[in-house]
């Protein structure tokens, strides 16, 4: 089973977000989405995930339209982890890890014991199986993203979508959350916001820039030190490591770009100075 | 919670539940300014269910039958199916203030039963619940076109509901004044604040069916209910039809609180105040929510009906006054807690 995306464009409150994108996702990948804040990462995504329907174009599953799918079929395939779902219900963690069946259930498709294996399976993949019976709102926020992927496994999806999944956990969670996302051997497509992680995670990755994707490809290809200058507006060194591995080290913004900081000379020297 | 409990278990609660509310209709035919012994009412039901022959003082068994167990039922309906129109709508718009008479929708029902009986719209194709039903739909409409302009904050739609309600309830007031006799627009002014004075067999043949039907609807649709805990989009992402859930659920929603306002007219807090009390017994799945906050609604409007035929001698308050003495407080409670919470 693929998604692709062909010639999509969406448009929200009048604002146009994305603009003819095209992607097709290579089955068991990781394809990581990387721009700017506002490039249409968040959009792209819901595209694909069949929430939203494009304004151009068409998205596809398995080579049908995806809007031509019941939503609980898709909702059996493609797993969407959003960005920062919340609830103020007083829900434990493993009810909201259960709620990830609800593509399988119905009014006469009651909850077995399948299901409770699944959902046991889900919690302990994330580490999360000793919180069962803690209230929500009592966890962490990284505790509450594993469970969300938690919820996501138990959807059973071939598609995991992620979000910037990372957002606001600490470096040790978030190397240990794409790490876990890694090894589920499933299709992942996930916006991410370190572009070092996106070099140490991914297969692929779509650079996105005003709502276009302005390159596609792997790690290597696609972080140049003049695309990261082009799209985020940062001067980089790329330094290649012996064993195929590459870090970026962010050194200072584009002058040009921002006016504010070219007047002060952006220098380890002039920082020193100011204190 | 959402592993079903053994079978003997369920039957169990489900008697228990069942022989609770019959204890409080019977206690409800029991009550009043003249109390009549639990006897007699039993007696009574008998009498006039299984056919026997008990001889009972006809006066006593007229008011028995013809105006306490009817207005009982009547109550108990009406607090069930604004109970359940209370959850269904806190849950889906995921705001805990959410209940048909803040949200303007009970004003909107008053205004489109008040356009029927006074105006004659429809000329006289239309019957009052059905008016009241377009009219608690229009008021809906009205008030999330207004949050969605407000912005989509849960605050917005809260505020939304309070000018919703005011429009209506000026309306109400405008079509009573301008149009009704001295007469129609004291009955009507009385039936306003909620009233079950009026209550005969033949509205139980309404609200009876609609309670049960729109439970079952609910309930029909409690896993996608379950769903919206983490929001509209996260129920989509898991397979919920969403647009579809929302047009079924608040129809049901709309329907009930419109067949009840008909009846007896607005009446405030208990679609707010029932669902937070179920939730603190049950938790927050809605297969056992909905049923509970059903039985707990039906037995706490009872209760209040009692209350307001017995807590001063000689006069009957309006059921609304009773159900906002306790709502008000409450309403002042969740909205600190979630003060503290955020």
């Amino acid at each position: 089973m693929s998604i692709s995306a062909i010639e999509v464009s969406w448009s929200a409150g009048g604002v146009d977000i994305l603009h003819g994108v095209s992607i097709e996702v290579v089955p068991g990948e990781f394809l990581g989405i990387i721009g700017p804040n506002g490039s249409g990462k968040s959009s792209l995504l819901s595209l694909l995930s069949g929430i939203r329907r494009p304004r151009v174009g068409e998205v596809y599953l398995a080579g049908t339209p995806i809007h031509q799918f019941r939503r609980q079929e898709i909702a059996r395939r493609i797993a969407f982890v959003e960005q920062q779902a919340e609830t103020t219900e007083r829900i434990t963690a493993r009810q909201a890890v259960e709620l990830g069946r609800t593509p399988y259930l119905g009014p006469l498709a009651p909850w077995n014991r399948e299901d409770d294996e699944i959902v046991d399976r889900a919690m302990r993949e994330v580490s999360m199986a000793a919180f069962g019976e803690r209230r929500w709102h009592t966890l962490s926020g990284g505790e509450r993203q594993r469970l969300h992927i938690a919820r996501a496994l138990a959807q059973e999806p071939e598609t995991l979508l992620l979000d910037e999944p990372t957002n606001h956990l600490d470096i040790g969670h978030q190397i240990g959350l794409l790490h876990l996302v890694r090894e589920l051997n499933l299709t992942v497509v996930a916006a991410l916001h370190d572009l070092n992680h996106a070099a140490m995670f991914c297969d692929r990755i779509a650079v996105m820039k005003s709502g276009r994707i302005v390159a596609l490809g792997s790690p290597h290809d696609v972080l140049t030190a003049n695309l990261i200058r082009e799209v985020f507006g940062v001067i980089v060194e790329v330094q290649h490591e012996r064993d195929s591995g590459f870090s970026i080290r962010f050194l200072r913004p584009i002058d040009t770009t921002r006016p504010s900081a070219s007047r002060c000379n952006v220098q380890p020297s002039a920082f020193s100075k100011k204190k | 919670m959402t592993r079903s409990a053994p079978l003997p278990w369920r039957a169990g609660s489900i008697l228990a539940a069942l022989a609770l509310l019959l204890f409080a209709l019977w206690l409800g035919a029991a009550s009043g300014e003249t109390a009549i012994p639990m006897e007699v009412v039993a007696k009574t039901v008998a009498n006039r269910i299984l056919g026997t022959d008990y001889a009972l003082d006809p006066i006593d068994e007229g008011i028995v039958w013809n105006y306490r167990l009817s207005r009982a039922v009547v109550a108990a309906c009406c607090g069930a199916a604004l109970a359940v129109s209370g959850v269904v709508l806190q849950s889906l718009l995921r705001n805990p203030l959410a209940d048909p008479y803040i949200l303007g929708i009970s004003a909107g029902a008053s205004t489109g039963a008040v356009g029927v009986a006074i105006l004659g719209l429809g000329a006289g194709a239309l019957t009052l619940p059905v008016g009241a039903f377009a009219g608690s739909l229009v008021a809906f409409g009205l008030v999330s076109l207004l949050a969605m302009r407000a912005g989509r904050g849960t605050g917005a739609i809260i505020l939304a509901g309070v000018a919703g309600s005011q429009l209506f309830n000026a309306l109400t007031s405008f079509i009573v004044t301008k149009a009704a006799s001295a007469e129609q627009a004291r009955g009507i002014m009385f039936w306003l604040l909620g009233n079950l004075s009026g209550v005969r067999w033949a509205d139980v043949t309404l609200a009876l069916p609609v309670a049960v039907i729109g439970l079952g609807v609910c309930l029909w649709h409690a896993r996608a209910l379950d769903a919206f805990a983490f929001g509209a989009d996260s129920a989509a992402s898991l397979g919920i039809p969403v647009r579809r859930v929302y047009a079924v659920l608040i129809c049901a929603s709309a329907m009930m609180t419109a067949a009840m306002v008909s009846i007896v007219g607005s009446i405030g807090f208990v679609g707010l105040v029932i669902p937070h009390a179920a939730r603190m017994f049950v938790g927050v799945r809605h297969s056992l929510l909905l049923p509970v906050s059903a039985l707990i609604g039906a037995v706490f409007m009872i209760a209040a009906d009692i209350l307001s035929r017995v807590i001063i001698p000689g006069q009957v308050l309006p059921i609304g006054v009773i159900t906002a003495l306790f709502g008000a407080p409450a309403f002042a409670l969740i909205l600190s807690q979630r003060r503290a919470a955020a």
